[in-house]
């Protein structure tokens, strides 16, 4: 068995809050190839809505002046695990907004990796998880900025909302950098849909269900914010978010 | 005949008694006011009747048109005509005003047996109260009082009220955080939507403000959880002069 067939464990930081029991049955996973060539635009959009065990892993190149953009909706796996591993060439763009949307004793999780290998290459990540039930939601984010990569412009947006006390969110951005001249922002939080909006919306008579998924379509809507599909991707969301709650 | 029927009401807020056997009736057709000091129990009034989480009704009864108000959820609540002004109406981000009160009001509508309005009949509607408060229709379309000055909070509480159309509307210092002329607008908005023969107004103030615009019929000063005076107009005038520790007395 070669090296890169062993099943991950728990002390690889990217597979923590893993089910690896149903990653064992996937095991080992094709590396999907995406390659934008320089100067070029692409769009690739991920739905995930049945049932069944989903593992992915993508590797990404997106080179000089290319541009692509990802979304991803995770809502019905039992254990849906999508990998993301872009390298972004000088002055590349990549965008990611996905919404992972877990319910009864689902594990979702994101693993993203992004390499800003030239300079002045922009990375956008906007992840939204909503995890129900005993669910499980996970993102680990990383942002490497190499040696040179100057003018860097790296931006993670995370956020978490929980509908009950016993289900998980696991959220984790990273920066990893090795030049002077970068942006790299990130904002991380994990919370529950606000009580007062809930009241007050009550008040005007929409039932809490109804209430709840109204700020949840608001909430997860983030995630697909300009993208080609937008409406496709918050249709199926509000499918997914309506049989959760 | 009564709308609003309130009958030695106790409630508890973190355990600590607020409300001390408030009894108050409201006929259909009238408009009272409740004024008082800070801490009175003015606010837990209404979060009481709107059935808000964490306040506790330990004893009485309240009922809206002869139904057990108490017994409802909040938003059944407002399905059986009870509308409910905030006095710090909340932010929603990503749900549109137009939005949130169509499916707000058809949710009513259903509840109630009456067919659900199509999204012309509710633009329409909507369109017609704004106008009526003032308030730019394009307002509507934005997230839910997110930027919106305090002032105009206030006026989308109004022009909200006008969309739903309730039978009976508590509303809590709508008058506070406005300016003179908004605080004309909201008080013609008041008379305009619930001044009717089958409607009733409970308004929760401060000041005399805004019963110079809106006339109630009767005033009522709430101490210490409870009602301790009740009289015409000139009360409140006469607690603006005397303030509240002398009439109250």
């Amino acid at each position: 068995m070669s090296a890169t067939a062993l099943l991950p464990t728990r002390k690889d930081e990217a597979y923590r809050y893993a089910d690896l029991t149903a990653l064992a049955l996937l095991w080992p996973v094709a590396v999907e190839l995406i390659f934008v060539p320089a100067g070029e635009t692409r769009a690739e959009t991920i739905v995930s809505l049945g049932a069944a065990a989903t593992v992915r892993e993508l590797a990404v190149v997106v080179e000089a002046g290319a541009a692509f953009d990802l979304r991803v909706l995770s809502a019905g796996s039992s254990y849906g695990r999508i990998t993301v591993r872009a390298e972004l060439g000088a002055g590349a763009s990549f965008t990611l907004g996905a919404a992972q949307l877990a319910g009864g004793a689902q594990t979702l999780e994101l693993v993203t990796e992004v390499h800003h290998t030239g300079p002045d290459a922009v990375s956008r990540q906007t992840v939204r998880s909503v995890a129900g039930g005993t669910a499980t939601a996970n993102y680990l984010g990383k942002v490497a900025v190499a040696r040179g990569a100057d003018g860097t412009d790296g931006e993670q947006s995370v956020r978490g909302m929980l509908l009950n006390r016993a289900a998980t969110i696991n959220a984790k951005p990273e920066l990893e950098i090795y030049a002077d001249d970068v942006k790299c922002a990130h904002g991380c939080a994990v919370g529950e849909l606000d009580a007062n909006g809930l009241f007050y919306m009550a008040s005007r008579g929409l039932p809490p269900e109804l209430a709840k998924r109204l700020m949840l379509q608001a909430f997860v809507a983030e995630a697909f914010t300009g993208a080609a599909e937008e409406e496709m991707l918050l249709e199926a969301a509000l499918k997914a978010l309506g049989e959760m709650l | 005949m009564t709308l609003l029927q309130i009958e030695d009401l106790h409630a508890t807020v973190a355990d600590k008694p607020i409300l001390k056997g408030l009894s108050l009736s409201i006929g259909a057709g009238e408009i009272h006011a409740i004024m008082g000091p800070n801490g009175a129990g003015k606010s837990t009034l209404s979060y009481v009747l709107g059935g808000r989480p964490g306040y506790e009704v330990t004893g009485g009864s309240v009922t809206l048109g002869g139904q057990d108000l108490l017994a409802m959820a909040p938003h059944e609540r407002a399905a059986a005509g009870l509308f409910l002004g905030f006095q710090y109406p909340v932010e929603i981000p990503g749900v549109s005003f137009v939005q949130f009160l169509r499916e707000s009001l058809n949710a009513q509508r259903i509840a109630r047996g009456q067919t659900p309005l199509s999204g012309g009949e509710f633009l329409k509607l909507a369109r017609e109260q704004a106008a009526l408060l003032r308030l730019d229709m394009d307002m509507l379309k934005r997230p839910v009082n997110v930027g919106f000055s305090g002032g105009e909070k206030k006026r989308a509480e109004m022009v909200q009220m006008g969309i739903l159309d309730p039978m009976f509307a508590v509303l809590d210092e709508t008058d506070s955080g406005l300016d003179i002329d908004a605080l004309r607008v909201v008080g013609d908005g008041i008379n305009a939507v619930m001044r009717h023969p089958d409607k009733g107004v409970l308004l929760i103030t401060h000041y005399q403000r805004l019963l110079d615009y809106v006339k109630p019929d009767f005033v009522h000063v709430l101490a210490d959880g409870r009602i301790v005076r009740t009289g015409g107009p000139e009360l409140a005038l006469e607690l603006e002069e005397h303030g509240y520790e002398a009439v109250a007395a």
